[in-house]
């Protein structure tokens, strides 16, 4: 079956399709909703794909904040400020790094994977605060770019433009991993998860396969922290690098589920807006809202919100929404 | 005499003050089908992992087909050809039989960037089928490696550790946690759909029967030395293998030879 005439392809064209109509439709504030939620997303995207061979990183915001960081100092120091060079340096560095510490993390597994992750991200985050030419605690603002020359004077049509750019790569990563997925490395690394032994007498080596799918989420990661830091127009260290953005990461890995690729831009959007209207609801306490999601959905939904979609989607056209293996990470 | 596929030599290995192999000198014909037995503890599977590469001997050497392939990562020596099954069966749990099968395939065939083209081709499927025939597992073909019964999933590990068609399989006890009467129907599918490959064979096994039917030689494992290397009908009669494998249960049948 070629790429071409996978559901999930199909259903995810469809979906670029009628949201660049969306978003020329919307609100400002719905735009911005939806820049912060997709940026991200691409982020999680790489966390499910972790996660289908059971490993969970606490440390991607190194790669989240390593990404929207290129983009705020090349802007700053080498005054270049067009979005398509910005943000292919932002993937291409934090590719090249997660490429190097990949060959550290790959031979750890479990707990120790994902704090080995989380410890390279602090000796980021340390060097940002303690360097004040990388704009220490309170990070650098970021002018709006230009797209391939093009500069919008408007704020609200550069935003949309943003929002195009930022569909168009996200349709192309979500395919992208999906043929990943569908390619024998790619169904090798849930045979990983099950058992790395018989992986290495079939003759390959498990760790490489780990290394490879490792730099795709590091990738993934550098481009979604871009995306992110042109949409807020702003870097800082606390909401992009520290441990707790990692937290987030994960967060949203677990609520989107690892059904779907399409399934982290469904969970994305569905925290950005629940954050956003917790903290309205409750200044002080939207912590206890969001984390009361969390628990409601693994108790009651573990395949996360892509499971409940494919549920309702299930019930209205009465065929298997491309739930493909809902239950491969799942954890039980 | 053809030459060995496989030389061991002087082979030695100690988990600290525990000597698990001792000055092991053995070598293996090509064809050869051989039935390595021992109590428990007397080194069988330590010599298997360390053939294999799971284990890196303390000295000594291992040559397959004239070639050093000692220390070598288990990796490395499956693509050469020496491959096996284990005595817990070592399958992906969460893949339907095909999809191990596949998986298997997929490696054997293309471990460069074949990787990257689809798991579900045609042309893999077919061999994956093929396999499945052969080892009486077509009926179970969509079904979750953890929903099968103990029996078909051995036969499901042993299926995949012959995929990459290796010149050497060695059987970490193919019977065992299989009932009796099972036993012996499972043997006879793994040693048809092995003969047809003409491979070298070195099987673990506890049951005698099992031993004195399916091969041609014994080795007999004891303390990490090999006591006994013999034609079953005098291996399974040798006092020493009597008194430190098989202990008094086992009577062999007067006459009883290879089957």
């Amino acid at each position: 079956m070629s790429l071409a005439r996978d559901r999930t392809v199909q259903g995810l064209t469809l979906a670029l399709g009628v949201m660049l109509i969306v978003a020329a439709l919307v609100p400002s504030w719905i735009v911005n909703q939806l820049l912060f939620g997709f940026s991200r997303a691409i982020a999680v995207l790489g966390l499910m794909v972790l996660w289908r061979t059971r490993l969970v990183s606490f440390g991607h915001a190194l790669y989240f904040g390593l990404g929207a960081y290129t983009v705020a100092l090349i802007e700053r120091y080498a005054q270049v400020s067009d979005a398509f060079v910005l943000l292919a340096a932002a993937a291409l560095l934090s590719t090249v790094v997660g490429f190097l510490i990949g060959f550290i993390v790959r031979r750890y597994r479990d707990i120790f994977f994902a704090m080995l992750n989380l410890a390279f991200s602090m000796i980021l985050y340390g060097i940002l605060v303690k360097t004040e030419a990388l704009g220490s605690t309170d990070g650098f603002t970021i002018e709006a770019p230009t797209y391939a020359g093009i500069a919008f004077e408007d704020a609200s049509q550069g935003k949309l433009a943003l929002l195009c750019l930022l569909l168009v790569v996200g349709w192309a990563c979500a395919v992208g991993v999906q043929a990943y997925l569908r390619s024998t490395l790619g169904r090798l690394t849930t045979a990983i998860g099950d058992n790395e032994i018989r992986v290495e007498y079939l003759g390959y080596s498990a760790e490489k396969a780990i290394h490879i799918k490792y730099v795709l989420s590091t990738f993934l990661a550098g481009l979604g922290g871009g995306f992110m830091a042109l949409a807020l127009g702003q870097v800082d260290p606390d909401s992009m690098v520290n441990w707790t953005a990692s937290g987030e990461l994960v967060f949203v890995t677990i609520l989107s589920g690892p059904g779907s690729v399409a399934a982290p831009f469904i969970g994305s959007f569905v925290f950005e807006i629940l954050r956003t209207y917790a903290f309205e609801w409750m200044p002080h306490a939207w912590q206890m809202i969001v984390g009361g999601t969390l628990l409601v959905i693994i108790f009651f939904v573990p395949g996360g919100l892509w499971a409940l979609v494919a549920r309702v989607a299930e019930r209205l056209f009465g065929a298997r929404a491309g739930a493909g293996p809902a239950a491969a990470g799942t954890g039980r | 005499m053809p030459p060995p596929i496989l030389d061991v030599r002087n082979l030695h290995k100690n988990f600290g003050a525990v000597t698990a192999a001792s000055n092991i000198n053995v070598s293996f014909a090509p064809g050869e089908t051989v039935g390595i037995i021992g109590a428990n503890g007397a080194g069988k599977t330590t010599f298997v992992n360390m053939i294999t590469g799971y284990l890196k001997p303390t000295r000594g050497a291992i040559l397959y087909r004239s070639r050093e392939i000692t220390g070598m990562p288990p990796r490395a020596i499956a693509r050469l050809g020496i491959c096996r099954s284990f005595q817990v069966s070592q399958v992906f749990v969460s893949l339907s039989v095909l999809e191990n099968l596949l998986t298997a395939v997929a490696i054997a065939e293309s471990p460069g960037l074949g990787m990257l083209r689809p798991l579900r081709r045609p042309e893999l499927i077919a061999r994956a089928e093929g396999i499945m025939e052969r080892y009486r597992i077509a009926a179970y073909r969509d079904h979750l490696a953890s929903d099968l019964s103990q029996g078909a999933r051995k036969l499901l590990d042993i299926a995949m550790a012959v995929v990459g068609k290796p010149r050497i399989l060695l059987l970490d006890e193919p019977t065992s946690g299989i009932s009796t009467e099972e036993k012996q129907p499972l043997m006879d599918v793994v040693m048809d759909a092995l003969r047809q490959d003409e491979l070298t064979v070195l099987f673990i096994e506890h049951d005698m029967e099992i031993v004195e039917r399916y091969v041609d030689r014994v080795l007999a494992f004891y303390q990490g030395e090999i006591i006994c290397d013999a034609p079953p009908a005098e291996a399974l009669r040798d006092p020493k293998v009597l008194e430190f494998v098989i202990g008094a249960e086992y009577q062999p049948e007067p006459g009883a030879g290879h089957a």
